[in-house]
């Protein structure tokens, strides 16, 4: 280091207290805005994890596929084949995979205390980790669909409707949403980054297994029919599955036939959308664990 | 007007290990404070109570007057903190991560932009300002995170061992750069292990050891307080036990020495406290010559502050910090305050 420092017109002189205090709402978009352009900064600088994004879903529908091709005609559905039962489970799997992984960076950046920095700033509240942690995901979550969609297009599954296309979005948005949420709350609440693997690793493809994504209800054992009835994963697929079959669909079109009753469209959102609260609900306490 | 810092009876602890025991000071208005101690001394579970890292066990801590813990979104308006590890994105440029640390601030973006531009200047970061972070030396890293904690002009700034690791001309510009700030109005509360640094730029000076406060004031009056002056007298370059002994024992008998003690590990030096302001020096040769001793070198000086150190600990600040080094598990306490906090 040969400079020095040179005087400067610099104001040194405080005045953090006196500035006017913006409203609570800019303050939570402006430090969620930042929070994200950083997230998305390391993407565009370390591109692997989203080439890595895209691919394994690709091979998820080409070998799932191929894995069943020669199954009995109509085993999945009228007029169904297997490509098209799967397209929406992988669609799924992949945006709760991504949202499963959303703590990993937090967790490191606390180990190497960069978390601090934002623990120490008078954020208006520490949610805006969570919301730029959830747009980072869903955009990933949308670009993976988008390339899903096209793939099973591609490969014979058809394609939904404009509209259809947009409840695939809102439903994607949903799950994403309180997975993301639990994520980053253990994140806060575990001790490591080998503790936070651990339980994505015990937690990621057991409720794959135990959703709907890769056999619909009625091939199951009646004790996994229960437990992948209330796994929030079939909640996302079996919606989008109904769009994927069905070119017209209503929000009381019955989607799934859980054990206890018929369950429709509208009360399918709602278990998603009652999944995000609770989620978002829980990782409170986590959040204000150092200070409020 | 409200003092800067007050923390008052803090006590902190993670798992069995009792980090802050009772902790009180007051840091005024516009003057650099050093918490000197050694490491393990629980200088910087105080700092990550006063910025609300960790949330203290008991005891009260305001900022500016707001306190920390019922407000702590008012307190950390008020603060800037530099961590003792510098962590920055790797992957972020410095202009990047100086312009998200200023929305984190929330600073508008007109206003981020101008300070941004002017502490690179200021700081001499403009070569490196759009490389990388992963790319910079310890002191650019130092030099970048004084920035980011100054971006919002807190009216306290809070600096962990600012300058360990840095060379020596890092250090002089970190050293130079908060006494700028302190003269500009900003207090700066730090905490140091190293005396010469605390002894250089600290107005006030609090003493930290085993978790407790042993001694607050400026350095001089410190120093005061621990009585005369001191003399270091070398017989020869290395004198003998006997001859040790002999002017040991014949200079404690001088109605000016204070106390005298034979250093063993500098050569048999003796280490003489005199009363201020008699001019002993003469009077000192002048005995030994008496009793057939040379003078090697002779010297006085005012006591430093490892000599208040010494007298309020018992141990010197270099044993002190050998005595942490091994018996320190750095590791362990990470993951407790991981857990903890």
């Amino acid at each position: 280091m040969s400079q020095s420092i040179s005087p400067s017109p610099f104001n040194l002189a405080p005045t953090a207290a006196d500035a006017p205090e913006p409203s609570a709402i800019a303050e939570f978009s402006q430090e969620t805005l930042a929070l994200t352009k950083r997230l998305f900064i390391q993407l565009q600088r370390r591109p692997s994890t989203l080439m890595a994004g895209v691919i394994q879903p690709l091979m998820w529908l080409v070998l799932f596929g191929a894995l069943f091709y020669n199954a009995p005609q109509n085993l999945f559905g009228d007029d169904v084949n297997y490509g098209q039962f799967l397209a929406p489970g992988v669609i799924v799997f992949t945006a709760f995979s991504g949202a499963l992984n959303a703590g990993l960076p937090v967790m490191f950046d606390r180990e190497f205390g960069f978390l601090n920095r934002l623990l120490v700033a008078p954020l208006s509240s520490r949610y805006s980790i969570v919301a730029a942690s959830t747009i980072y995901i869903i955009s990933l979550a949308f670009l993976q669909t988008a390339v899903i969609v096209g793939a099973s297009a591609v490969l014979g599954a058809g394609m939904p409707s404009l509209l259809g296309l947009g409840a695939i979005a809102l439903i994607v948005f949903l799950i994403v949403l309180g997975v993301t949420a639990l994520s980053l709350g253990l994140a806060f609440a575990l001790p490591g980054h080998i503790e936070l693997i651990a339980v994505i690793f015990v937690t990621n493809l057991p409720l794959l297994f135990a959703s709907t994504a890769l056999a619909p209800l009625s091939f199951m054992a009646p004790w996994l029919k229960w437990i992948a009835a209330l796994n929030p994963l079939t909640y996302a697929i079996e919606p989008i599955r109904y769009l994927y079959f069905n070119s017209d669909w209503s929000l009381g079109s019955v989607v799934m036939a859980a054990p206890w009753g018929e369950m429709n469209f509208a009360v399918m959102l709602a278990v998603l959308l009652g999944f995000d609260a609770i989620a978002l609900l829980l990782i409170q306490p986590l959040l204000r664990r150092r200070f409020a | 007007m409200t003092a800067a810092v007050v923390i008052d009876h803090l006590q902190k602890r993670y798992g069995d290990t009792e980090a802050v025991k009772d902790i009180s000071f007051t840091v005024e208005r516009g003057e650099i404070f050093g918490l000197l101690g050694p490491n393990g001394a629980g200088k910087t579970t105080t700092i990550r109570c006063l910025c609300t890292l960790a949330k203290p066990d008991a005891g009260r801590i305001e900022v500016c007057g707001v306190s920390v813990i019922d407000q702590p979104r008012q307190a950390r308006r008020r603060l800037g903190y530099v961590a003792q590890e510098v962590a920055l994105d790797k992957v972020l440029t410095g202009r990047e991560l100086l312009e998200l640390q200023a929305a984190l601030y929330h600073l508008p973006r007109s206003t981020a932009q101008e300070r941004i531009a002017q502490l690179i200047e200021l700081l001499a970061l403009t070569p490196y300002a759009d490389q990388k972070t992963g790319t910079y030396s310890g002191g650019l890293r130092r030099r970048l995170d004084l920035a980011a904690g100054l971006l919002h002009r807190p009216e306290l700034l809070v600096l962990d061992e600012p300058t360990v690791g840095l060379d020596i001309e890092s250090r002089l510009i970190v050293w130079e750069f908060l006494r700028q700030l302190r003269d500009a109005g900003t207090t700066v509360l730090m905490t140091s292990h190293y005396l010469e640094e605390i002894d250089a730029l600290a107005d006030r000076l609090a003493i930290i050891d085993g978790g407790k406060v042993l001694a607050e004031g400026t350095a001089s009056e410190l120093k005061d307080r621990v009585g005369g002056d001191r003399v270091t007298l070398r017989i020869r370059e290395f004198a003998t036990d006997a001859e040790a002994a002999q002017a040991q024992g014949t200079l404690q008998d001088l109605a000016f020495v204070e106390s005298v003690i034979i250093n063993t590990a500098q050569g048999n030096s003796l280490n003489l406290v005199v009363q201020r302001n008699c001019n002993p020096l003469t009077q000192i040769e002048k005995t030994l010559s008496e009793i057939g001793l040379p003078t090697f070198s002779l010297a006085q000086s005012r006591p430093s502050l490892d000599d208040v150190y010494l007298a309020a600990t018992g141990r010197t600040l270099m044993d002190a910090e050998l005595a942490a080094a091994s018996s320190r598990d750095l590791k362990k306490e990470k993951k407790q305050a991981m857990k903890a906090s």
